[in-house]
């Protein structure tokens, strides 16, 4: 990596931050959204959700804990999006072109630009583990998470967030409206957080139905939520490494193959209609 | 030279012979960039582009030379904006090649995107970012450093008076403004190309003339070459070198005043009316 990479780098990240806490509102929900999940969702199922030992859990565990690498993942699934849908709206006002315009090859602006978006979901995250560090330390929840268990998530967590930013940024690819991105909403966001461990874990759906708990052994996002629940738990789940990683390797791959002008879905020279500039 | 006397000859280049774009004339001395050993800021070898079956670009060729204002003239959908999708690599060139100062795509890549400065003609400004923010931005993606990007930024802003609105965010900005940050931004990295797609459209005319002004002036002064393309003729002047497209095809190619001799007509206007019919004849 050269000195002009490194600068373009920074400045990407740099970008993505400083639009991130532009958008304040961005930022709020960002938080809000994961919290009252915790707050609701969780004191009203703590009484009849118990969960059993179950790795990484060593005893007997209350719901709420059970529930926040879930609602992590959840940040970062909602940033990946995000993430994928200013990609949209900044191809459609026209700043990506400044981007892909630049000397640099356009895999490494890609990654940048997935980089950031990494990054940004990581402060996301954080903020929300400071809150509720802040509940449990008032003694409103009981999260017994160790200093430890937050620094050992951050590799998971940039893990994870690649995975659901490059998954974002090859549906960004594929999708020639800002409009369509609600379709993105129903049929991507939604099926991968429910259809996943992030709110039950995988023995409870295997009882309940076979089928179910099939789909969400093939749902990334379940693999995603298993490595930052060990992680947290200072321990490493290998399994879930590797799927996350492939992947992330496996989306990142699309998204660079689609916005490259020579082979990708971007400019395809046969198309119908004439492909839409990046 | 059959030059028509409504053409004031005070501007008009001292041609001897019919050059067009694509050599610059040894015997011109409008342009004090041209030596014998000068590089084209541009060149656009035998491309072609389809959309499907529709061809956009039918064996495209032109040079663009440093220091000179180059018009490229279309009417819409001659295919002013797929050339220029081609020219920033934001479409494959799939039928012949680019080269930018020296450099083919084809052998270097983006990095040959590195002599290039753009003026998209949709603006590309952050508008939640101040005029600043977004400089700094452009920066840092071509590699400057940070006392080199705060020189230009001053430099390239003074240049368009538009230092004292620095840390304005760019949506408070009107139209007229936010072009002129878009073009000081494209001047950051002193590009030896600045290419500028219809960048006065939705402008009111006191800012076109100014913006016309400035660029005109850019090229004569610091030698850039500059590549502009727009359907308004009243911002072609006569010592500016022409191209004329439509349909996919260069059609008229020269310094303005041969175009105009050639046509034997008295202004750009008469002259494109003149080619575009005379290419509807010719199909």
């Amino acid at each position: 990596m050269n000195m002009h990479m490194i600068r373009a780098f920074n400045g990407i990240i740099l970008r993505e931050f400083l639009r991130f806490f532009q958008q304040r509102a961005r930022f709020l929900s960002a938080l809000v959204r994961p919290l009252i999940w915790l707050l609701v969702f969780s004191a009203g199922w703590r009484t009849t959700n118990g969960l059993a030992p179950w790795p990484p859990y060593q005893t007997y565990i209350p719901y709420e804990v059970y529930m926040i690498p879930g609602l992590c993942a959840m940040i970062q699934l909602f940033n990946g999006m995000q993430s994928s849908l200013s990609m949209i709206y900044d191809r459609e006002m026209g700043s990506m072109r400044v981007l892909l315009t630049t000397p640099l090859p356009r895999w490494f602006i890609l990654t940048s630009r997935l980089a950031g978006g990494v990054a940004v979901s990581i402060v996301q995250v954080y903020a929300f583990l400071g809150i509720a560090f802040l509940f449990t330390y008032f003694e409103f929840l009981d999260l017994d998470i160790s200093l430890f268990g937050h620094i050992a998530v951050l590799p998971a967590l940039i893990l994870s967030g690649f995975m659901l930013g490059a998954l974002g940024m090859a549906l960004s690819s594929t999708i020639k409206q800002l409009e369509n991105f609600a379709g993105v909403m129903n049929f991507v966001i939604f099926p991968m957080f429910f259809i996943s461990s992030a709110l039950f874990p995988l023995w409870r759906i295997r009882d309940l139905s076979y089928l179910f708990y099939q789909f969400c052994q093939y749902n990334p996002f379940t693999y995603a939520v298993e490595t930052i629940r060990f992680a947290l738990h200072g321990q490493f789940y290998g399994f879930g490494v590797l799927i996350v990683a492939l992947t992330a390797i496996v989306s990142l791959g699309l998204a660079i193959y689609a916005y490259d002008p020579a082979r990708g879905i971007q400019a395809k020279p046969g198309a119908k209609a004439g492909p839409k500039p990046a | 030279m059959n030059m028509d006397p409504n053409i004031t000859t005070d501007a008009a280049p001292s041609k001897s012979k019919v050059t067009s774009a694509a050599e610059p004339d040894q015997n011109d001395t409008h342009n004090k960039f041209d030596t014998a050993d000068t590089v084209p800021a541009i060149s656009v070898e035998s491309v072609s582009y389809n959309y499907g079956q529709r061809k956009a670009l039918d064996d495209v060729s032109f040079k663009v030379w440093p220091g000179r204002f180059t018009a490229l003239l279309g009417a819409n959908g001659a295919g002013k904006s797929t050339l220029l999708s081609l020219i920033t690599r934001l479409f494959d060139t799939g039928v012949g090649q680019i080269v930018i100062d020296g450099k083919s795509f084809k052998q270097y890549g983006a990095a040959a995107l590195a002599p290039l400065g753009v003026v998209f003609q949709q603006t590309t400004l952050d508008m939640d970012l101040t005029v600043r923010q977004n400089l700094k931005y452009f920066a840092r993606l071509r590699g400057m450093t940070a006392s080199k990007s705060k020189q230009r930024i001053e430099e390239t802003l003074t240049s368009l008076d538009m230092f004292e609105r620095v840390d304005e965010k760019v949506r408070d900005l009107n139209g007229g403004h936010r072009r002129r940050v878009e073009i000081a931004r494209a001047m950051l990295h002193e590009p030896k190309l600045l290419l500028l797609d219809e960048p006065t459209v939705g402008l009111d005319i006191q800012t076109r003339r100014i913006i016309v002004e400035h660029i005109h002036k850019l090229a004569s002064n610091s030698g850039v070459a500059v590549l502009w393309t727009t359907h308004l003729m009243d911002e072609i002047r006569q010592d500016d070198e022409l191209i004329v497209l439509d349909k996919g095809r260069i059609i008229e190619e020269g310094p303005v005043n041969e175009v105009l001799a050639r046509a034997g007509s008295p202004s750009i206007e008469d002259a494109f009316e003149a080619l575009i019919i005379g290419e509807k004849e010719r199909l």
